[in-house]
């Protein structure tokens, strides 16, 4: 039998104004254990905790029940005073009488009995309360970052500085994502290799970091602290200690019909290529779906002008096993694609292009040298639209578009447009919009600029369609504030199209038992108080793959997943919540319901050999839950049909007794 | 009770199936009309003017019938507001009240020759068969 004390809290009036304190704790003595009760103005105050403390000694008390405000509040508080006075922290109840009573109550009598109530809910759980000890387990002092955009750059740099090893595991040959793909940068218009590329080389000599370029993360397994990832070094066909990033072999290989994947097909590379002149590493790829040796055994001409022998053509997939303490997904963002819109003639016109492809158009090193030409014919084109949202705020159709809004696309359309006219004053730009979205540091006056400055028609309407005719682009579109239609002569189209999350995300998602919204975004721990965790414990997420988002605020986010991920690391030891289930193995029947609802793939299941009452054994699949890994959700416990899964703490027992004190 | 104004929003909408506060003023529709020109009143304010009960405008212009049924602002509307279905519908009250039907299916084979889009029948069929 318990020896429980009750303790009610008056909160000053928040309480006692609507609830008679005296008399709860008076009929509160009367339940079945209580040795003691009494009631104070503030329980959580030094004084409060003294009495408690003094009452845990005194009255020998194996329990307590403080009726007081939401656990949320103080159950912590409460749970450190029994420990202080040597009572087992979970050995202590809250019943909530403030928030679930007082505050939503008027009158005294109503109040008091349902404070009655609660507080004899409370005590007929503790009555059956057993002491938890909180689990241990150790933590690798390492971190994993998948993706090297600018989101894992960041993340990983400010992991390293701190102390701690960081792998970044990238699919591309080279880190830097789509940064490096860009020309300049809202709103200062720096160029974006100029202080991207800075960090790559950083990140490239840093000593605590290891970049695994050309792979992929293909198994995951284990928990927070303790994560066993299996990285896929696919085949480059390049030694990559040799290669010194000459680049001999990219201008001597005879096939140079390759599209080029960085300049987004607008030009051809080799078969054997450097995505770019800062790639990191600076190390060649063989591209085997184009290789004519890797293809037909004939041709070898890299292999020959390498002076390095860095050439391999023999080269397999490679697996690489490393443990990790916390792992960082940074997976990006793609442009969607234009297929699905016809009425813009994307794949009808060279001249109708995405904003990226804008990007590579206008960048020094892209196909262009940076000069604005048209892609049909070469031409300076002197009529561009813009047109926003292409896919964006789109609910009509989940084949089309996305119903969210991508964010960024005012921003950088305000930029394309001021930059072209910037350079080019004799082109007429136009932007069509339906809002013009800056909020953010200088955006608004940015945007305003663009058209008070530079002299950018922006629009407010949408273009209907676009038709090739000749060599220029027939454009209709609505003008909602003059009230009429314009049809304009473009010789350039820009679609500002819509982004979504890279389609790594969703298997990664699988392999980490992270959650996900219906976009494909990384579902956040809390939306608002916990935005770069995921709600997997030692899962943490930055950039893009949570949600769209710019340079600056994806740079915020991935040092604030840094900072996570260093908290984490910090600790030689991880101390769990000792709530979690239990499966009782005489009862459990091995049917993989709770394995099925568990959504932090903390059940596994085993066979294990059972002595039968006639003295012969059988196997028999049990659920095994690891302590680690469950956050005591409870999900199992209620899906269990053979009620073998309970969660410690609130035991299905401890549940029913409560409901039947309150029914009482 | 309604009132009148009241009355025929509500029967415009539930034979049209259109919900008005879906739109986000986009005008993608009146970019994307062929028969802009022609008209008073364009797409995104059929759209405007139902939601704002300002139907006995729109019923005495011309507008409804000079919407070629073409649909193209229904495929290409991003909040899926089928903006031709409301004008269809505030047509149909006005054509209804005259209780003549223009065309039956009947009619259609004589009409059918090697020069006339069959859309275009298809798209009388809808205006004035109803």
């Amino acid at each position: 039998m318990q020896r429980i004390g009750v303790f009610v809290c008056h909160c000053g009036t928040n309480i006692a104004g609507t609830i008679d304190v005296k008399a709860v704790a008076e009929a509160l003595k009367n339940e079945p254990g209580v040795v003691f009760s009494t009631d104070y103005q503030y329980m959580c105050s030094q004084a409060g905790q003294d009495i408690i403390k003094n009452a845990i000694a005194e009255h020998k008390l194996t329990g307590i029940v403080v009726c007081s405000c939401s656990p949320r509040m103080h159950e912590n508080t409460f749970r450190k005073t029994a420990a202080a006075a040597g009572l087992n922290s979970y050995m202590v109840e809250i019943a909530n009488i403030r928030e679930q009573c007082s505050w939503v109550h008027k009158e005294m009598p109503v109040g008091t009995e349902k404070a009655i109530i609660l507080g004899k809910a409370a005590v007929a759980k503790v009555n059956l309360n057993a002491p938890l000890t909180p689990g241990e387990s150790p933590v690798t002092k390492r971190a994993l970052v998948i993706g090297g955009g600018i989101a894992g750059i960041q993340t990983a740099l400010d992991i390293a500085d701190a102390g701690f090893p960081v792998d970044i595991v990238e699919t591309k040959p080279t880190i830097g994502g789509k940064m490096a793909q860009l020309d300049k940068t809202f709103p200062t218009l720096d160029c974006a290799a100029c202080i991207l590329t800075p960090k790559m080389v950083e990140v490239a000599q840093h000593e605590n970091i290891r970049i695994f370029s050309y792979s992929e993360v293909s198994e995951i397994k284990g928990f927070v602290g303790n994560f066993d990832v299996t990285i896929k070094r696919r085949a480059r066909y390049v030694k990559e200690d040799l290669c010194t990033g000459c680049g001999a072999c990219t201008e001597k290989c005879p096939q140079k019909k390759v599209p080029n994947e960085f300049n987004l097909g607008m030009d051809n590379r080799r078969a054997i290529y450097i995505p770019f002149a800062q790639a990191v590493p600076k190390v060649a790829t063989i591209d085997a779906d184009y290789c004519t040796m890797l293809k037909t055994g004939k041709c070898g001409v890299c292999s020959k002008v390498c002076t390095a022998g860095a050439i391999d053509y023999q080269a397999k997939d490679e697996f690489v096993e490393e443990k990790y303490g916390a792992i960082v997904a940074a997976t990006g963002f793609n442009p969607i694609s234009m297929d699905k819109f016809d009425e813009y003639a994307y794949s009808q016109s060279k001249d109708v292009i995405t904003s990226l492809e804008f990007e590579r158009l206008t960048n020094a090193a892209g196909p262009t040298a940076g000069k604005l030409l048209r892609p049909s014919d070469g031409e300076h084109p002197h009529t561009i639209v813009f047109v926003q949202c292409v896919g964006s705020r789109c609910a009509a159709c989940a084949e089309k578009g996305k119903e969210y809004c991508s964010k960024i696309c005012c921003m950088y359309t305000a930029k394309h447009a001021m930059l072209t006219r910037d350079k080019y004053p004799d082109t007429d730009v136009y932007v069509f919009y339906i809002d013009v979205r800056t909020p953010g540091k200088a955006f608004d006056e940015f945007y305003r600029r663009a058209v008070e400055e530079y002299g950018v028609h922006y629009i407010k309407g949408m273009v209907g369609k676009v038709s090739p005719e000749g060599n220029k682009l027939k454009v209709q579109a609505s003008d909602l504030i003059a009230g009429k239609q314009l049809h304009i002569d473009a010789d350039l189209v820009v679609l500002a199209a819509a982004i979504e999350p890279d389609k790594s995300a969703r298997p990664l998602a699988t392999m980490l038992t992270a959650s996900m919204d219906t976009n494909d975004f990384f579902t956040e721990a809390h939306p608002k108080l916990r935005p770069v965790e995921s709600p997997t414990a030692g899962v943490f997420l930055s950039g893009t793959c949570q949600g769209p988002k710019d340079i600056p605020e994806t740079v915020s986010q991935a040092g604030a997943a840094a900072s996570k991920v260093i908290g984490l690391l910090a600790k030689d030891k991880l101390t769990g919540n000792p709530c979690v289930a239990h499966s009782d193995e005489n009862m459990c029947n091995g049917c993989s319901t709770c394995g099925n609802v568990c959504p932090y793939g903390a059940i596994t299941y085993e066979d294990k050999e059972f002595r039968m009452p006639d003295r012969t054994t059988k196997m028999r699949r049990i659920a095994v839950v690891n302590e680690a890994v469950c956050q005591g959700c409870g999900c199992c416990t209620v899906a269990c049909m053979s009620g073998a899964m309970d969660l410690k703490g609130f035991m299905n027992k401890q549940i029913m007794a409560e409901v039947d004190a309150i029914c009482k | 009770m309604l009132n009148k104004t009241e009355r025929q929003k509500e029967q415009i909408l539930r034979m049209s199936g259109v919900n008005p506060l879906k739109c986000m003023r986009c005008g993608k529709c009146s970019g994307t009309c062929p028969s802009y020109d022609e008209m008073e009143y364009h797409p995104h304010q059929f759209v405007y003017m139902v939601e704002t009960g300002d139907i006995e405008t729109l019923r005495n212009s011309d507008s409804i019938y000079k919407c070629l049924s073409c649909f193209a602002c229904v495929d290409r509307c991003p909040r899926g507001v089928e903006p031709a279905k409301i004008v269809e519908a505030v047509r149909l009250t006005v054509i209804r009240e005259k209780g003549a039907n223009h065309l039956t299916a009947n009619e259609i084979p004589a009409l059918l020759d090697d020069e006339t889009p069959q859309q275009l029948l298809m798209s009388a069929m809808r205006k004035y068969s109803k």
